[in-house]
């Protein structure tokens, strides 16, 4: 992971202390309101119903152990003693005051930590793969590249104004686990005939009120002309995007205003410009950058050590709870001998994506002992530890299971995506928590859930989409009919290479009854599919959305 | 509202000129496009100075033919928020070389002046007169900038590549007492 | 549960102003005397557009002390007093419907 040189913090530093002044100005009320709101969010700072909300980037998902810690101690200090993990690998705390901020900002700061650019016109956090480095089908770590990005984009005084937000992501691998096609860059790297690795650049992907899948505009961008590439479009949109109407206003809608093609000429245009400038990143630059990444010195493990193999074949029952926990949290690591472990944030009954302080704690001793004190936040609100060595695996997972992380329903279906919703948020319709957590109490026979296979869904409480309902397996989104809360479910939806968005499945049903269709799809899953390996989007894509439609509506 | 030039609160030696009126004899002007555009061929031979109000949404390659002798381009946010105007502040410094003056005017707030700053902006007409007055201030809260723009000030990779020795990670260095 | 802050003023019922307080985003309710309470029922309640107007012109104004004012339905009840009229002011006042993590520190 990167580790901040001094460059890197005193410019973190600096924003502390500006954002103190400007708070200071907001509070004696030399500044107004409305010149104070894009100040704050800037700096990632909502009013939602009932506090103030911060949310903290944590730059591509990866996160240090001394850096959770600090998270707990802010949680402690500042807010209620938890923290919710976010659908773009950032964390957010919910009670918040205004006048603490800058101390609790302070706080961050010392550990690396910011809430810069995570709300606002603004380029917001740079997402990637939470396997990135250490998945065997990567052809290689796409941070370093998000690290470039990053520091590039912050506080980038051309783009601090955009007409509206902006989201980047990145992934490496075969299979993409980072939702490329569905941001408003997307950077797909991969090699091409040569053998050389770039980025296939995809624009104008989004969900929220008008769903889009991002167009490729340049199938392979060498590394040197990323900054550059990536500067020429975010000019083209600081000029042309619309800024008229909000809804209107994200990349997705220039793109398919102008068209695909006459966007990418655009953007060539601009480019040709300054594809040869200082934006243009030689071999220099890039190993500055790479040169304070550190990585884990792996011992030289075997697979399948003898400590993992003994608990494979053991009877107890302890045995075999933990052999359905290695089964789903566990997967392969490119290193031999080591895996990488992921805990469930999805507790049956609980909040989805919530992590206590004490839970946080403990997670990063954890991460010190076992995983190189590194950490890794998923877009599914999962945590990761991404180095374990498979011979520690037992003992992890003792410890795991100790403090609630070890749930084994990780991609099953009550490993629920879902945003905060209506009881905390401004701008929902609807509450996703409650209904959430009935959905996993009603999924929570482990048996049952294992059967239904991997099954995404996700929730949101308003068309924002924060939950990222269009490209869950079930997406259920919060509508509002006649001051009662009612939900629209969607199936189908994918967020992966093949991208696509959800189908609506029938008419929105009221709160008491969203759990109820839940129930009738997965049971209507049961019957249709093929065999017991086809899981439910396949069965879906097979059968398509009317025999579902059928079950779930026969009675309503 | 003050005009922030240099650093300090200054006259503005411009006269502002909307609509179709003769231009005032030997003194600096500031013009509409429009005018700029339909009289051109006569204000390039005027020996005062000129100066142009540049919409945001026009392109600044339509202005690239007046800027030899263009003394000052005034750029527009409509609202602070609006923020075309500092693509099109570093287009006219970086791609068109431009050397005359280049003024913010609009909403100009002082949390917003850094940025105007290293976007190529060297004049501005600051809303509060608060704002105005803080203007160093402004501008010297940071020290550190990751991106080159036409500014001048050294980014971060070239302050970097300046150093003898690699820049270390600030875990390998002792503890700095605070 | 759309923002009442988009919406066109339509008073049918009772109702109340309320905000969010400046320093530490706490929901509160205008008092009648031009102050902030957190204290729902020490709100002043009204039941028509232009009474309703006035404390909001009032609270807007006040922006020192809390923003994005806006007026919330309430419910009276005999028993209870005034109530939070719909779910988002429920939630509102009386927090997420949901139990915290992490309530009592380990």
């Amino acid at each position: 992971m990167y580790v901040y040189d001094d460059f890197d913090r005193t410019l973190v530093d600096e924003r502390v202390r500006e954002f103190r002044n400007q708070v200071g100005r907001r509070l004696s009320g030399e500044l107004t309101e409305e010149e104070f709101k894009p100040l704050r969010l800037m700096n990632g700072v909502y009013l939602q119903l009932h506090a103030y909300m911060l949310r903290i980037a944590i730059p591509y998902g990866t996160l240090s152990a001394e850096q959770m810690r600090t998270l707990a101690r802010v949680a402690r200090r500042y807010d209620r003693n938890y923290g919710h993990f976010t659908t773009r690998q950032n964390i957010q705390f919910n009670w918040i005051k205004l006048e603490e901020l800058p101390d609790a900002l302070a706080e961050l700061a010392r550990s690396g930590l910011h809430a810069m650019q995570t709300s606002g016109n603004c380029v917001r956090n740079i997402t990637t793969d939470q396997w990135a480095g250490v998945a065997p089908d990567e052809i290689e770590d796409p941070r370093l590249w998000a690290e470039l990005l990053r520091q590039h984009l912050t506080l980038h005084p051309e783009f601090t104004f955009l007409p509206r937000k902006f989201k980047i992501a990145l992934s490496a691998a075969a299979h993409d686990r980072a939702a490329v096609k569905v941001h408003d860059i997307g950077l797909r790297m991969h090699k091409n005939g040569a053998g050389e690795t770039g980025f296939e650049v995809i624009v104008g992907g989004g969900l929220g009120r008008t769903p889009f899948i991002g167009k490729t505009i340049k199938p392979f961008l060498p590394k040197r002309d990323l900054l550059s590439y990536v500067e020429a479009i975010l000019r083209t949109y600081n000029q042309w995007g619309r800024r008229d109407n909000i809804y209107k206003a994200r990349i997705k809608i220039l793109v398919h205003e102008l068209g695909a093609e006459k966007f990418a000429r655009e953007v060539e245009e601009e480019w040709q410009a300054i594809k040869d400038g200082a934006l243009a990143l030689d071999a220099a630059a890039v190993d500055d950058i790479a040169s304070r990444f550190r990585h884990p010195d792996y011992e030289v493990l075997a697979d399948n050590p003898p400590e993992l193999a003994k608990i494979r074949n053991g009877a107890r029952e302890e045995d075999k709870r933990f052999r359905r926990w290695l089964d789903n949290s566990v997967t392969n690591h490119k290193v031999a001998g080591y895996s990488i472990v992921t805990l469930s944030l999805k507790p049956v009954g609980e909040p989805p994506g919530d992590a206590t302080a004490p839970q946080m704690d403990a997670i990063a001793d954890l991460a010190d002992r076992y995983s190189f004190g590194e950490i890794r936040v998923g877009h599914e609100q999962n945590l990761v530890l991404p180095h374990v060595a498979q011979r520690d695996l037992p003992v992890v997972w003792r410890a795991l299971d100790a403090i609630g992380v070890a749930t084994p329903n990780v991609s099953l279906i009550s490993d629920i995506i879902a945003c905060p919703g209506l009881d905390y948020c401004s701008l929902a319709n609807a509450r996703s928590i409650p209904v959430a957590e009935e959905i996993t109490r009603r999924f929570k026979d482990l048996d049952l859930a294992h059967n239904l296979g991997r099954l995404h869904i996700n929730i949101s409480g308003c068309i924002n989409a924060c939950g990222h309902h269009h490209i869950g397996h079930i997406g259920i989104l919060g509508v509002e009919k006649n001051g009662e809360e009612y939900y629209q479910v969607t199936i189908g939806g994918r967020a992966d290479e093949a991208a696509e968005l959800g189908t609506i499945l029938g008419p929105a049903v009221p709160y008491g009854e969203i759990a109820d269709v839940v129930e009738d799809i997965a049971a209507a899953y049961l019957e249709l599919r093929e065999r017991p390996d086809e899981i439910f989007l396949h069965t879906v894509q097979r059968v398509g959305v009317e025999p579902f439609k059928e079950r779930v509506y026969a009675a309503r | 509202m003050q005009l922030v030039k240099a650093g300090r609160i200054v006259e503005d030696r411009f006269v502002r000129v909307l609509d179709d009126a003769p231009l005032p004899e030997g003194v600096p002007v500031l013009l509409p496009a429009a005018r700029l555009l339909a009289d051109a061929r006569d204000l390039v031979l005027r020996q005062a100075p000129i100066g142009v109000i540049w919409p945001n949404d026009r392109k600044i390659a339509e202005l690239a033919p007046y800027l030899d002798w263009l003394a000052l381009v005034a750029l527009v946010f409509p609202t602070f928020k609006d923020g075309r105007a500092y693509s099109q502040a570093r287009l006219l410094r970086e791609r068109h070389q431009f050397r005359g003056e280049l003024r913010a005017t609009g909403q100009v707030l002082r949390d917003q002046l850094l940025f105007l700053q290293r976007a190529g902006f060297d004049s501005f007409e600051v809303k509060k007169d608060n704002d105005a007055a803080a203007f160093a201030e402004a501008v010297h809260r940071y020290s550190v900038f990751y991106q080159p723009t036409g500014d001048g000030r050294l980014s971060a990779r070239n302050a970097r590549a300046s150093r003898l020795v690699p820049t270390a990670a600030f875990q390998d260095r002792p503890e700095v007492v605070r | 549960m759309t923002s009442p802050l988009q919406q066109k003023l339509k008073v049918t019922g009772p109702v109340v102003v309320t905000a969010n307080r400046l320093g530490d985003g706490a929901v509160v309710y205008r008092t009648a005397d031009g102050h902030w309470t957190n204290d729902l029922a020490a709100a002043a309640v009204v039941t028509t557009a232009p009474a309703a107007t006035e404390i909001l012109t009032a609270a807007v104004a006040d922006r020192l002390k809390a923003v994005d004012a806006y007026v919330a339905p309430v419910r009276l009840t005999p028993e209870h007093g005034v109530l939070p009229g719909n779910l988002r002011e429920q939630i509102r006042f009386n927090g997420p419907t949901v139990a915290l993590p992490g309530a009592s520190p380990a």
